[in-house]
């Protein structure tokens, strides 16, 4: 028994050693975290963006982190000055890896760092998660990508969107389906998560008011790479048309496959399918697909050619989905920060409703749950195997 | 002579509180210098030292390596993710009939039933595998806990159990004595922050579960498990039965684990079926075999080093590439990964007992 | 009834691949006794490799046939998994030989990690596309309504060549004659004039080389990698192995289409078998199901072989 005492107190006391130890060394690596140097005079102001930077749609992830960076250089260089300071942005990246759990973790890390407010996260299936943690704290959030209706029926004050929902969206694929494809039946896949799933919903309600008959629905997970198996039972159901709810890392081998194994249906996606990378992931087979992005098409905007050219130069890549988006939302939160004449979250929160801002992406401005009241639905194809704009479906 | 064992009995004495105060005082300072992020981090610490102990038990004191330990740890959790938050209620009109106030159990109540639950599906996995030699065991261990993640992550037709990938949310805060863990405590000359508080708590279940293991190890079971691990015919002979043995080092096990996730699912207030991947038990392992295999104080420092050591890497690495560098060159999630590959590699080949190993050991 | 013959096209061409895969455990648990736990990782590496060397190859040459490139990068690829496999048994299994059991299979767990991450650290943490170099449009099957691609033919035949070739080896060669003279007695096998070590090192690098073509394989099928995709097929192949008789190499060809087969028709029917209670969502624990199966009730697989316990 002495023994154990001993031991005892030897274990709690490196134990506790070891922590101190580290805690002194985060302390340090916290202040080396300042990697832009700050003028003497001026206030730094964080914001968050949060988007999958790791996984299977890293590059969607990145494509909205940059939109967010641009904004922010670009405010930085213009100079903003609030309630009589002058103002530097810092913008605070973090990756959620498309996963829940991770997005929970990180949306904590953004609050504990104190930021004015969050421009993310891509996914509905993170967004929906980490929006209670900045409820409890109070904090803004605008996502430019998550289109489930849930993220704004939870009563929460500090969610907001600059994307129609997938309430809308469901119905203009559904009605492209009925109208245009003159479908009669069709098959249904979605990828579990939130959005995919919630989107395909959407779609089957729609789909089956119109009196087309879903032949198959079946369901996977945004982390599969070989659908054989469904496609085959979906092949044997012979249906028309094969809608697919989840992103285009899985929507691209999906279409893939479904070309290889014979089947004739063309495929249709919502805005998780709809990027530029899709021709690459699903080969020839993309000529098939029709998807549709919930918000105005980037040739359609009044700005979008210049954007398109500044985002060129600056990162020397494409513009996959939503850059523009995540460019907006920062833009509405530094209005709102000069609208409450302060940089503090709550009183940004206070005057996030009266938001009147003409963006990159149109009229910006919220009704009480948070969704926009503008919002647009364009529809793609890829005939000539690039993105091509369909039709734009004004709400 | 008596004035020495005296004073070595006050030494020791003063040290175990003179620990003890440090650890009363360590959210503060911890909170003090590094923010509540790193408080946190303590917290999930404690948590594994939990788990890491729990997993002790059946792969250090029995010696049977188990891959899928982070089933009993998601068994706990979903346990307490079901019966406290509202997504039951919502997914079906019975039950909201059943509990018009939402559904809100108790922490303790469905901690005992986990532990009962976890034991359960201990004994279930030990069951068919009690004859399985070394590496077969870690192979099906490691199928039962990637089916039990599997079936988290599909439970969400035909009928809506687990809520699938998306996981539940709004899981109630741990509660103690009316106090909710997740706001403040005013006591009038301090006001304890919720983190702190569930600081404390997780010490708490630490030490106990420490003090259980300690006592299982020098009682007639621990020996019989260092029999089983040692040359389990001879034990055999002696007139242990092995079976029975084998199948308490599970259910213990997986008991701790069931606990541990209970708490977790509270602390967390969201669980999802990736917080219970392979990678997990294989962290946890790493945690024992490191630390100490079979050696309680080290494997405690095994999980405090692992718990902590990913988050002071991340706070430094990056920033130091960034000053070296300019920009990131590898990121710390890799960096991370690479130090427990070698470092299993490593042990192995060159310290088996691992770092801090019991004396006696060659 | 076509979506039947098209589920056991399906079924054989995974299946093929997970024979190849689970002839590299089978043959190291034939002369060492042990399981390689990182054997799935050498698959990854097998495909990241050739990802490469096509990319090179794409962009020096213009003229070649897309066939022919494949063909070229395929030895190289096969080459340094062999060399990878044996470095794991020289780093991670030689020097443990004698120790306890555990640790060789941990320090096997801290190897398949170390592979994972230095394949993040050169390629990427991302997946990436891999050429398409094999003609994937739909071949109709004796006008059932089942398709088949060329890709998928092609992994067939290469597989049944390969283990065809492998069988050969083993049976009427001198090597495989100490091959299997080692797995039936290491030390007797030794006092016959056989280099235990050697056969040891040649049977590691055989495995990885098989796995580095099944690698290429799976990269081909699905057109991407990345470095987490060696661990569930490599899971699956022990399954395999086990299914057929570990130690036992036919067992592993049977073993590895038989698991295919049941993935792939499992899959497609669970859903009516069970009334819609299961999707096809649940595949990938028919694996680890009939692991669970086979070793309670007949550890001794298919095709019969020991599972002893070397105390």
């Amino acid at each position: 028994m002495m023994n154990s005492k001993a031991s005892k107190v030897i274990f709690i006391k490196s134990a506790i050693a070891i922590v101190t130890a580290s805690v002194i060394l985060a302390g340090c690596g916290k202040g080396g975290d300042r990697a832009a140097a700050i003028p003497a005079d001026a206030v730094e102001v964080k914001i968050g963006h949060v988007a999958p930077l790791t996984g299977h749609i890293a590059h969607l992830g990145k494509d909205n982190e940059n939109g967010a960076r641009l904004a922010v250089e670009e405010i930085n260089k213009s100079g903003l000055t609030i309630d009589g300071k002058k103002v530097v942005l810092t913008l605070v990246p973090e990756d959620d890896a498309e996963d829940p759990k991770t997005a929970t973790q990180v949306a904590q890390k953004l609050v504990d760092a104190k930021v004015a407010g969050v421009v993310g996260h891509l996914n509905s299936g993170t967004s929906i998660p980490a929006s209670k943690i900045y409820s409890d704290a109070g904090i803004t959030q605008i996502s430019p990508s998550a289109t489930n209706p849930d993220y704004t029926k939870q009563g929460f004050k500090t969610t907001y969107r600059v994307v129609a929902t997938d309430a809308q969206q469901g119905p203009a694929l559904a009605n492209y389906v009925v109208n245009t494809l003159k479908a009669k039946t069709v098959a249904i896949i979605d990828d579990s998560t939130q959005y995919g799933k919630g989107l395909a919903d959407e779609f089957e309600k729609a789909v089956q008011a119109a009196g087309v008959k879903v032949v198959t629905r079946e369901a996977s997970h945004n982390k599969a790479t070989d659908f054989k198996a469904i496609l085959t039972k979906v092949k044997g159901s012979k249906p028309d048309v094969i809608m697919y709810g989840g992103m285009d890392a899985t929507g691209g081998p999906l279409t893939k496959q479904a070309a290889e194994l014979g089947i004739p249906a063309k495929v249709v996606g919502g805005d998780g399918m709809c990027t530029e990378k899709l021709s690459e992931l699903a080969g020839d087979a993309v000529m098939n697909v029709t998807c549709s992005e919930a918000g105005m098409a980037l040739s359609k905007m009044a700005q979008g050619a210049d954007f398109q050219k500044r985002y060129k130069e600056r990162f020397n890549l494409e513009v996959q989905n939503y850059a523009p988006f995540t460019y907006d939302a920062v833009y509405v939160l530094v209005d709102a920060m000069k609208r409450a004449n302060s940089t503090d979250p709550a009183k940004i929160l206070v005057v996030m409703p009266d938001t009147k801002l003409n963006g990159l992406v149109g009229n910006i401005a919220f009704d009480s749950k948070g969704d926009l009241k503008e919002g647009v639905i364009t529809l793609y194809d890829f005939k000539t195997k690039k993105k091509t704009v369909l039709d734009v479906i004004k709400l | 002579m008596l004035k020495v064992i005296a004073f070595n009995r006050l030494s020791q004495t003063a040290y175990l509180c003179l620990g003890l105060l440090a650890l009363i005082l360590l959210p503060w300072l911890v909170g003090f210098t590094g923010g509540n992020y790193w408080v946190r981090v303590l917290d999930f610490a404690l948590l594994y030292i939990v788990l890491a102990l729990g997993l002790n038990v059946v792969v250090g004191f029995a010696g049977l390596l188990d891959l899928g330990y982070i089933a009993f740890y998601a068994l706990g959790a979903y346990s307490f993710a079901l019966l406290a938050s509202p997504h039951l209620p919502q997914q079906f009109e019975s039950v909201a009939a059943v509990f018009p106030e939402g559904m809100h159990f108790s922490p303790w109540m469905v901690a005992v039933f986990s532990i009962i639950l976890a034991a359960l599906f201990g004994i279930i996995l030990g069951l068919p595998t009690l004859q399985l030699r070394g590496d077969y065991l870690a192979i099906v261990t490691l199928g039962f806990g990637e089916i039990i993640r599997i079936f988290m992550n599909n439970l969400d037709r035909p009928l809506n159990l687990t809520n699938g990938p998306k996981g539940i949310t709004a899981i109630d805060p741990i509660q103690f004595l009316g106090i909710s863990f997740a706001k403040p405590l005013d006591l009038g000359f301090v006001q304890i922050p919720g983190l702190y508080l569930v600081f404390y708590l997780f010490l708490l279940l630490a030490i106990a579960v420490a003090i259980i293991c300690t006592h299982l190890q020098n009682s007639r079971i621990g020996r019989a498990w260092v029999a089983i691990r040692e040359d389990e015919i001879a034990a055999k002979a002696m007139g242990i039965n092995t079976r029975n043995m084998k199948l308490l080092a599970f259910a213990i096990g997986a008991s701790f684990a069931g606990v541990a996730g209970v708490l977790f699912s509270a602390f967390q207030g969201f669980v999802s079926p990736e917080s219970f991947t392979l990678w997990e038990s294989i962290v946890i392992l790493a945690m024992v075999v490191l630390g100490g295999i079979g050696h309680i104080p080290g494997v405690i420092l095994g999980a405090v080093v692992l718990a902590v050591f990913p988050e002071v890497l991340r706070a430094i690495v990056q920033p130091l590439q960034n000053v070296i560098f300019g920009h990131v060159l590898i990121d710390a999630e890799v960096i991370r990964q690479l130090i427990y590959g070698l470092a299993l590699i490593l042990i192995m080949l060159y310290r088996p007992g691992g770092i801090w190993q019991k004396s006696g050991t060659k | 009834m076509d979506i039947f013959l098209q589920q056991i096209i399906n079924g054989l061409v995974l299946g093929s691949i997970y024979a190849l895969i689970a002839l590299g455990y089978t043959m190291v648990y034939g002369v060492l006794g042990i399981i390689n736990f990182a054997h799935g990782e050498v698959l990854m590496i097998g495909a990241m490799v050739s990802l490469s060397l096509l990319r090179l190859m794409l962009d020096l040459t213009s003229g070649l046939p897309t066939w022919l490139i494949l063909l070229i990068v395929l030895p190289f690829t096969m080459a340094v998994c062999a060399g990878v496999s044996y470095a794991i048994e020289r780093i991670a299994y030689r020097p443990l030989r004698n120790a306890p059991r555990l640790a060789p299979l941990i320090s096997a767990i801290g190897m398949s990690i170390l592979l994972q991450t230095i394949a993040m650290m050169i390629w990427s943490r991302n997946p990436m596309t891999y050429p398409q170099l094999l003609p994937s449009s739909p071949i109709d099957v004796w006008g059932s309504g089942a398709t088949i691609t060329g890709k998928e033919i092609v992994i067939i035949v290469v597989a049944l060549m390969v283990m065809s070739g492998l069988l050969f080896l083993v049976e009427k060669t001198k090597l495989g004659r100490a091959m299997r003279a080692t797995a039936e007695n290491t030390q007797i096998a030794a006092l016959m004039g056989v280099n235990p070590n050697r056969v040891i090192s040649i049977t590691f690098m055989l495995g990885g080389a098989l796995a580095g073509l099944a690698g290429v394989m799976i990269a081909s099928n699905y057109g991407n990698v990345h470095f987490y995709m060696g661990f569930i097929p490599g899971l699956k192949a022990f399954t395999a192995a086990v299914l057929g008789g570990i130690g036992n190499l036919q067992g592993a060809m049977l073993g590895g289409l038989l698991l295919g087969l049941i993935e792939s028709l499992g899959a497609g029917y669970i859903g009516e078998l069970t009334g819609g209670v299961f999707g096809s969502n649940y595949q990938d624990i028919f694996a680890f199901l009939v692991l669970i199966l086979v070793l309670v009730f007949r550890p001794t697989g298919l095709l019969g072989e020991k599972v002893s316990d070397r105390a």
